[in-house]
Parts: structure tokens; sequence; C-alpha cells
């Protein structure tokens, strides 16, 4: 339904250009999520914007319902819904007058009454954009995305600034759409959601694909499961030299009290041995430890940081 | 309620540019009729200046028409460049700041749609205008020539389709601040100098005025309304700064 090959993007520069994207391909199927992830900067937002047909690739080729988006027209439009980061609502118009609008753009659009009892913006339809919340107006641009029954939508942080009952209102709403047959790309900073919703995850860093694959595959292609440990006490230069070589060893999070430390590239009971053999030396007693199965938010934390440190 | 549906449609189905144009339009109109900035700069400013104009009596002379038979044409076309150049640019240049556009960009509408939708809500609330200034013209003693109605109509048609045109071209290229100074820079200046309220002829420099687009609506709007007579020249003029500045607005528009 979507797919990019070696997509290039590069904007000119004082002292030549940059290089948004450095060849991205991927593909996006019908009645599937597949999600775009990737650190701030990375070349999400640019890559989705290509995807739309809003921005131009420099380079490679990119085909949306079998055409190019740049250059498609309103047949084209009509099939694919966009939800915009920062919304693109009109400020002036009330959310209702909105809706009714964009639905007579299309010749057999989704019910309006419907699309807003079942996102709840029946509360605040009477009222100026300007005036809505920032969880309202995301609902508004969801319903917007959604008015023309597209075969292929973008949705992008379709879940930020949203209580926890508007949320699984979106989720179940994702959750129908896939079984429709949509065909759905979602931009998310929440890894969380994405290892939710995503059947296809597709993980952009400095203009390239890092890595691309299911939530399973991605989380599964090592077995190796993350080993953390919390200490009250921190860890001196000399105690962190002194860590097995062959493992690593990263701080995760710090709390007021504690720090959690995270140890990747356990293989077996040889290495966790290693690491028990590490604390006596140091006289480090952790008050909390466990292997836990891979998250997204794990693959991520690796993919994003690994020659960082 | 009836059930959502949102089955995906699996051909595409955008609505005739007709209709699109239509619900552009209508929805367009909404806005403005309930923007009171828009309001005061296309019926209220226009409303002072015919009143100003009627109160001191500038165009009295011995023998031509009556002041009030003059201004008025020109008022209702400083009408049309309020709310083509300036309403709509202005408008439009916000639109395209908060991400508007870029987002109609993503629908069917398409630029050809989003222009046309707003000479037509320009026209609508041209209608307004047109009452509420002809209305209050008549009660100072406006009295038009009636065989030229049908041609100042056409005179408004061209005029709002090459002062929309100008206010999207310039929101379309320029920053929405530089959109707002210089829209309101044009107003002043055309609505001054060119040749839209104060006809053409009392001006030094002249000869390039009268090839200005607000110079062919105002000698056009003057023809029709005070002798009923087509004014050939200006109807080129207008029409072809109407070609120009849509198709310049076509293509130069930038949707972010």
């Amino acid at each position: 339904m979507l797919s990019l090959t070696n997509v290039h993007r590069n904007v000119p520069t004082r002292t030549g250009r940059f290089q948004i994207l450095k060849g991205v391909s991927f593909e996006a199927k019908a009645g599937e999520v597949t999600s775009v992830l990737g650190p701030n900067g990375a070349g999400k937002t640019t890559t989705l914007s290509i995807a739309q047909g809003i921005d131009r690739a420099s380079s490679g080729s990119v085909k949306l319902l079998g055409v190019d988006p740049y250059r498609a027209g309103a047949g084209l439009r009509s099939q694919v819904g966009v939800m915009l980061q920062e919304g693109g609502l009109p400020m002036a118009a009330t959310g209702e007058r909105l809706l009714y609008h964009l639905a007579r753009l299309y010749q057999t659009p989704a019910d309006v009454e419907a699309l807003m009892g079942r996102l709840q913006i029946h509360e605040f339809k009477n009222r100026q954009i300007r005036r809505l919340s920032g969880g309202q107006r995301q609902r508004l641009g969801m319903a917007a995305a959604l008015i023309g029954r597209p075969r292929v939508v973008f949705l992008d942080e379709p879940s930020a600034g949203l209580d926890p009952a508007s949320r699984l209102i979106v989720f179940e709403l994702i959750e129908e759409l896939k079984a429709a047959g949509v065909c759905i790309i979602l931009t998310t900073h929440l890894l969380e959601d994405a290892q939710r919703l995503a059947d296809h995850v597709v993980l952009i860093r400095e203009g390239r694909i890092e890595a691309a694959g299911s939530v399973d595959e991605l989380t599964a292609t090592e077995l190796r499961p993350p080993f953390t440990f919390r200490m009250s006490q921190s860890l001196t230069e000399a105690q962190r030299a002194d860590f097995p070589a062959h493992l690593t060893l990263l701080q995760d999070t710090v709390g007021r009290q504690s720090a959690v430390w995270r140890v990747s590239g356990i293989q077996g009971p040889a290495d966790l041995h290693e690491v028990t053999g590490w604390w006596l030396r140091h006289n480090l007693m952790p008050t909390d430890m466990g292997l836990a199965g891979k998250s997204l938010e794990d693959v991520f934390w690796e993919l994003t940081t690994h020659d960082k440190t | 309620m009836t059930k959502l549906d949102l089955t995906p449609v699996e051909t595409p189905h955008s609505s005739s540019l007709v209709s699109k144009v239509i619900a552009q339009g209508r929805y367009e109109t909404r806005i403005t009729m309930t923007n009171g900035e828009q309001l005061l700069v296309s019926i209220i400013l226009p409303l002072l200046a015919l009143t100003g104009l009627f109160v001191t009596g500038l165009f009295d002379t011995a023998d031509g028409p009556a002041t009030i038979d003059i201004a008025t044409p020109g008022v209702l076309a400083l009408s049309v460049l309020s709310s083509g150049l300036t309403g709509q640019g202005i408008a439009t240049g916000f639109d395209r700041r908060y991400g508007v556009l870029q987002y109609l960009a993503t629908t069917p509408l398409g630029p050809i749609g989003l222009l046309m939708g707003k000479v037509l809500a320009v026209l609508m609330v041209q209608v307004t205008q047109l009452v509420v200034l002809g209305g209050a013209a008549l009660l100072m003693g406006w009295s038009p020539d009636l065989a030229g109605l049908g041609i100042g109509a056409l005179f408004i048609v061209l005029g709002a389709l090459a002062f929309t045109g100008l206010g999207l071209f310039i929101a379309g290229t320029v920053r929405p601040e530089a959109t707002l100074a210089l829209t309101n820079l044009l107003w002043v200046i055309l609505g001054a100098v060119g040749g839209v309220v104060f006809p053409v002829a009392d001006f030094a420099g002249s000869v390039v005025i009268e090839y200005l687009p607000s110079a062919a609506l105002g000698n056009g709007l003057r023809s029709a309304l005070i002798d009923g007579s087509f004014d050939g020249s200006a109807f080129v003029i207008l029409t072809l700064w109407g070609i120009i500045l849509s198709m310049g607005t076509i293509r130069w528009f930038k949707w972010r």
C-alpha cells in the first residue's frame, strides 16, 4: 500500500548540503499497523511528509497506492487520511462545522455523527477549535483523518495528551481500522503504544533504517534478556572499569535513592556468575534485581545508544 | 445513531470540483461572517469611506455626477479589495502558519479547489457588502444606472478573482507576518492612489496606474454604474490580472 525505496532527502545548508534521509526503504501493508519510531531529529517527520506527498524525495522512489504521492491529485487524496502532529486544524472553526465541511469533499464519507460519537467529540463540537484542549484537538484531528474512509491512514502521535479513557477509545478505533483492512502508519514517542498496536516496526536513526520487523522479531532477535539490578550506592569509576569486559553495563534510570543498572550480553549462567563475582569483589549489594523479557523499549535503547557508550 | 462504518472505499471518491468549490465557499463564508476583524475590513471600513466621501462632497462638480454616484462604485471596488486581498490574504497566511494548509493539501480539495472556494466566499461576502453598502448609498441619494448592474456584477466577479488571487499569492509565498504587513500596505496604497476610490485621471502617473487591477476594477464599476457603459479596456486588464494572479498562485503557492 505504501512503499519507500532508497529514499534520500537533502537540504542545502550554508556549508553544502545536509542529508536528512540517507536511503530509507520500508513497506506498509493493508490491515496492519506499521509504526515508525526513532529519536527526535532522526528523520521520522521528513520520512512521513515524503510518504504523504507533502514533501519531495531528493532521490529514490515513493509509491502510495501505486502512485507518486507528490504528484498525485484528488483521486489519491480521497483514499488517504492524514492526521498531523500539530493538528493543522483551523482555529476559527468549530469541530462540527469542520467535520461536516470535510465530509463534503468525499463522495462516500463516514457518518459524521457516528464518528463524533465514537471519538466523544459531541461534548465540545460547538466550541471554536482555538478553545479546545490538546486532547480534544487530538481526537478531532483523528476524526478528520478518518472522515473519508481512507485505505491508508497516517496517524501522528494519536495518543499524545489523552487521558486513559480517551486513549482506550483511540486504541479500539485503531484495532477496528486494522480489522477493516486499512493500512495504518503510526508514529509515536510512546514505545509501549507501539508495542501494543504495531504489527511492524520501523526504527529510524540518523536518516537510516536501524531496524525493521515485527515486534516479536525485534524483541526476540537475540536470546539475551537484559539483566537489571538496583543499587542504593553509586558506582565508582574503578568499580565500573573492573566490570566483566564482554558484558555491557549501562545506567538505566536514576532515582532519588537508587539507580537501576542494565547489563546486556548475558548468554548464560556463567555470565551471571561473573556479575555476582564482581559484586563480591567490590562488596556491592543490590536492593533489587531481575531478568526480564525484552520490550520494544529495550530494543530502542540498544539501537539508539549503542555507539554513544 | 448510525453505526460507524470505516470500511475503506476501494476506488477514488473525491467529490467533483464544483461540489468541492461550493463546500469550501460555504465553509469560508461562515468563518468570515463570524470573524469580527474580517467584518471590520469588509463592511465597516468601506462604510466609513463612503460616509466620509458623502459628507465632504469631495467629488462634487458644477455639471458632473454627484459625489455619491462617483463614490459608491469606488467604495464597492474597495470592499472587493478588502475581502479578497486583505481578508483572504491574512486568513490564508495564518492558516498556512498553523499547518491548516498543509492539512488541506492532504485532502481532495486541491489548490484550484482552495482558490475557487475562497473566490466564492469573497463573492458571498460581497453580496452582503452590496446590500449594506448599496443600501447605505441609496439612503445618501445614490442613483445607479440600472442598465449597468449586470456589467457591474461582472466586474465584481473578475475583481474578486484578481484580488483573491493576489491575496493568496502573497499568503502562499511569504511569511504570515509579512503577509499581514504587505496586504495591509497594498490595501492602503491601492485604495488611496490605485484608482479604486479616486478616479485615475486625478493623478500624475495615471498611465501606469490605469494598468493596475485596482484601477481597472474602479473604472469598470464607475462606467457601469454611473452611465451604464462597458469599459472594454478595463475588462481586458482586469481579466488578464485575474488569469495571471490565479495561475501564479496555483504555480507558486506553498502549502507550508
